[in-house]
């Protein structure tokens, strides 16, 4: 018992808290799909009595037809869950426990007891936000963004305002200090842990992914958490921050005065630009490794693209503005937002280049990995290019929150960083459990799921240009909307399709943790350490050494020295 | 859950000692941050309204800022006595380092209640709020790294401590130095450009 708790429980081992971390991810993972999949169902079908919805949710969904409140319920905590335990999870608490010190040759993380209590606080996070669903008036209604004055003026301001909505902050805060520690550790070990040899610009660049975006959590989430400790106070404690003079809710005048919701836009979009960076970072590292190990070619442009990412990684404090053109800025300001946020446009352009320079006269394997790693690029290139659609005031006026802007971030923080996550399971999947996935089903869901994602997110592009607003319950309410009905529905569509596939994933991870071919030593023949059955003692090359002329085979891992 | 085993060599010396060090700085960025983030609220919020009212600062406050400097400068003066191998000075010092830090967070409570009882409460104004937060965040981080000293404390007194295995101290004291500083900033904030 006593083993088995410290063990599997209560490990300080790296691994296991990668495994750990990567376990919860995926769980909330799912219960974050089912919800969007019963939000498609309400917003193609509002009339529909469905009986599920009313034994799941007797309150929000009398007789089964589901109330706006229960809808703005299930899209905040979609949101949340998606982009704090999935995102911001799986990439960095799970891959990046597992294969950070490994791939650098250290033995395990610089703090492993800090390592354990920062995955049992995200564990306890997640379990307080869950509670939100079950308490009275369920979840809060005011997003992932919990603006003020809606998240600050408490129950009266609606179902969920109450309790569920201080659970909320009070997770966020929780999950604040579960990164802070994670981020410490991460940069920590990356700079005191690597073994001799492994110079900065040794490291593969998932190394580099991993350290730049701990340091970007280190500095956001200690914001996110001031925010969200103003925000309580306003709720429990009757302190003004961001609660204007004579604000009328429901009748009723909340007695506070002088704040302004405005501060509380700034606060958290200055964690939030950046936290879309946390998201999308580690995934852009174990894009540019997989491409290069299945083009066996190295990493065009390594430099550049260790660079790219630091630029991205700093201009990522400062274009938070980019949120806020209609929130009633200087358009002084906006016009210096909008200049900034275009200019991260140049770093992102050059790793796609370098993407596609790697890809370039490669030979190409098409394993599932190499498949959703491409889709990575693809999906980010169709988000990027939106997103300079959006940094522009003049547009964004228009455009903000429509359904342009969901489509726009779904596309290049949620698929793409999800690519990146498959990807990764797929490649490092005989790693961590000694056994291969299966590449036919794989292939299968990654094609579904390829189309599926454009199916489901280029139609909102559209509705986003008809003028169809976002975070709306019902849209057949509106006369304009009317003829978008068919819009929506095929996008639900797509949606049911690809959340179905994604259970063939999940067969596919029990089926092949059971049964699976055991993998090889280092089935894809690779060059970073992680496939070594023993910390080396020193390194002697780069992390990309592919098809180097004059090598007896055609990749040379980092261990080895040059013959 | 097997996976392959990993063989592994010691670690290198040195490699604890260095990695304690980053992860004190780190740690001391993200508290620079969170409380840069209150400052940046705290300006903010002061121009929206005109509410503001500067905080009083009673006696007892600067007897507490005098506590916690004395505090530093004599667990400062027992890091040098471990280093050089001097373990009974080095218990004197660390002892005397512990007991003005507890009488710091104690004297803090009293603050606060003076404070209350002359009606300034956290939702009086602006001015009131960010004060308890940011010496209320302050004082947890010092009750924190506290905690911490009194554990080397614990050690220390069995003489379980020496000039090398003085990492925990060294950290521990430079951490609290810089909660010394962090003070003297809020103090600055608060009284002197809080009630301007
Ligand atoms: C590379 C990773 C990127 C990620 C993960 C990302 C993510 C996001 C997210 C989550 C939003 C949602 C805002 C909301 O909830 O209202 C958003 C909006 C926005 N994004 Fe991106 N983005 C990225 C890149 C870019 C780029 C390259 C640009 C511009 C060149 C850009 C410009 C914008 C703008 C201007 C908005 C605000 C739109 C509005 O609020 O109306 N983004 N982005
Ligand atoms: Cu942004």
């Amino acid at each position: 018992m006593r083993t088995f708790l410290s063990r599997y429980l209560f490990s300080t081992d790296h691994k296991t808290i990668g495994i750990q971390y990567f376990v919860l991810s995926v769980l909330a993972g799912f219960v974050g799909l089912a919800l969007s999949v019963v939000m498609r169902i309400h917003l193609s079908y509002p009339e529909a009595k469905i009986r599920l919805f009313e034994i799941l949710w007797p309150n929000g969904a009398p007789g089964g037809v589901m109330t706006p409140e229960l809808y703005l319920a299930l899209l905040t905590m979609h949101g949340t869950i998606m982009a704090f335990f999935l995102l911001t999870t799986v990439p960095l608490g799970g891959f990046g426990n597992y294969f950070l010190p490994i791939q650098i040759g250290a033995h395990d993380m610089a703090l492993p007891r800090l390592n354990m209590l920062s995955f049992w606080t995200t564990f306890l996070s997640f379990l307080v936000l869950l509670a939100a669903f079950f308490v009275e008036g369920g979840a809060p209604l005011s997003g992932w963004t919990a603006y003020p004055p809606l998240s600050a003026a408490g129950p009266i301001a609606g179902p969920g305002q109450g309790t569920g909505q201080t659970l909320w902050i009070v997770s966020i805060a929780i999950f604040c200090l579960a990164s802070l520690f994670g981020s410490i550790n991460f940069i920590t070990t990356t700079l005191e842990m690597r073994v001799k040899g492994m110079s900065l610009f040794r490291m593969p660049l998932t190394v580099w992914a991993w350290f730049i975006t701990a340091l970007i959590s280190l500095f956001a989430f200690a914001v996110l958490m001031a925010a969200g400790i103003l925000l309580l106070l306003d709720r429990e404690a009757g302190t003004s921050f961001f609660l204007p003079t004579g604000l009328l809710i429901n009748d009723r005048a909340l007695p506070n005065q002088g704040g302004t919701p405005l501060l509380w836009q700034h606060l958290f979009w200055f964690f939030g630009h950046p936290e879309v960076y946390i998201a999308v970072l580690p995934g852009m590292g174990i894009v540019s490794t997989i491409l290069a190990n299945f083009a066996r070619k190295p990493v065009f442009g390594y430099k550049p693209m260790v660079w790219a990412m630091l630029a991205i990684a700093g201009l990522g404090f400062i274009v938070w503005g980019h949120h806020m053109f209609i929130s009633g800025m200087n358009p002084y300001s906006s016009l210096a937002f909008s200049v900034l946020t275009l200019t991260i446009g140049v770093p992102s352009a050059i790793k796609t280049f370098n993407w596609l320079g790697t890809l370039w006269g490669g030979r190409i394997q098409l394993t599932t990995a190499m498949l959703f790693s491409l889709g990575f690029v693809s999906v980010f290139v169709t988000g990027g290019l939106t997103g300079i659609i959006l940094g522009q005031p003049s547009l964004d006026i228009y455009f903000h929150d429509t359904y342009f802007v969901v489509g726009h971030f779904h596309m290049i923080m949620g698929v793409a960083s999800v690519f990146a996550m498959f990807a990764a399971t797929f490649y490092w999947f005989p790693r961590m459990f000694g056994r291969m996935l299966n590449e036919k089903l794989g292939r299968v869901h990654f094609y579904i799921t390829f189309l599926g994602v454009y199916g489901i997110f280029i139609p909102m592009h559209f509705a986003g240009l008809a003028g169809n607003p976002r975070r709306y319950a019902d849209f057949t309410q509106f006369e304009f909307l009317q003829d978008l009905t068919i819009l929506h529905k095929f996008s639900s569509h797509c949606a049911f399709t690809t959340a179905a596939v994604q259970l063939l994933f999940l067969a596919n991870l029990i089926y092949s943790y059971r049964r699976g071919p055991l993998a090889k030593d280092n089935p894809w023949n690779a060059t970073t350490l992680e496939w070594l059955n023993k910390t080396p003692d020193a390194v002697h090359c780069g992390a990309y050494e592919y098809s180097v002329p004059g090598d007896t085979k055609d990749f040379r891992m980092q261990h080895e020295e040059a013959r | 859950m097997t996976p392959t085993p990993h063989v592994h060599p010691p670690s290198p010396p040195g490699q604890h000692r260095r990695a304690s060090f980053t992860a004190l700085y780190a740690g001391m960025a993200s508290i620079i941050m969170l409380f840069g983030a209150f400052t940046s609220a705290m300006v903010v919020r002061r121009g929206a309204s005109k509410d503001w009212r500067g905080t009083p600062a009673p006696q007892l406050l600067w007897v507490n800022t005098a506590v916690l400097a004395a505090s530093s400068v004599v667990a400062e003066r027992a890091r040098r006595h471990l280093r050089n191998n001097d373990r009974v000075h080095f218990n004197y010092w660390w002892s005397g380092a512990t007991l003005l830090g507890a009488g710091f967070i104690a004297a803090q409570g009293l603050l606060w209640r003076r404070l209350v009882d002359a009606g300034v409460y956290l939702n009086s104004n602006p001015g009131s709020a960010f004060f308890y937060i940011g010496t209320v965040a302050h004082a947890l981080h010092l009750f924190g790294v506290w905690l911490w000293m009194f554990y080397l404390w614990t050690k220390a007194v069995r003489l379980q401590l020496g000039p090398s295995r003085r990492t925990g101290v060294d950290v521990c004291t430079v951490f609290w130095h810089f909660l010394g500083v962090l003070w003297l900033y809020l103090m600055f904030l608060f009284i002197y450009w809080g009630n301007r």
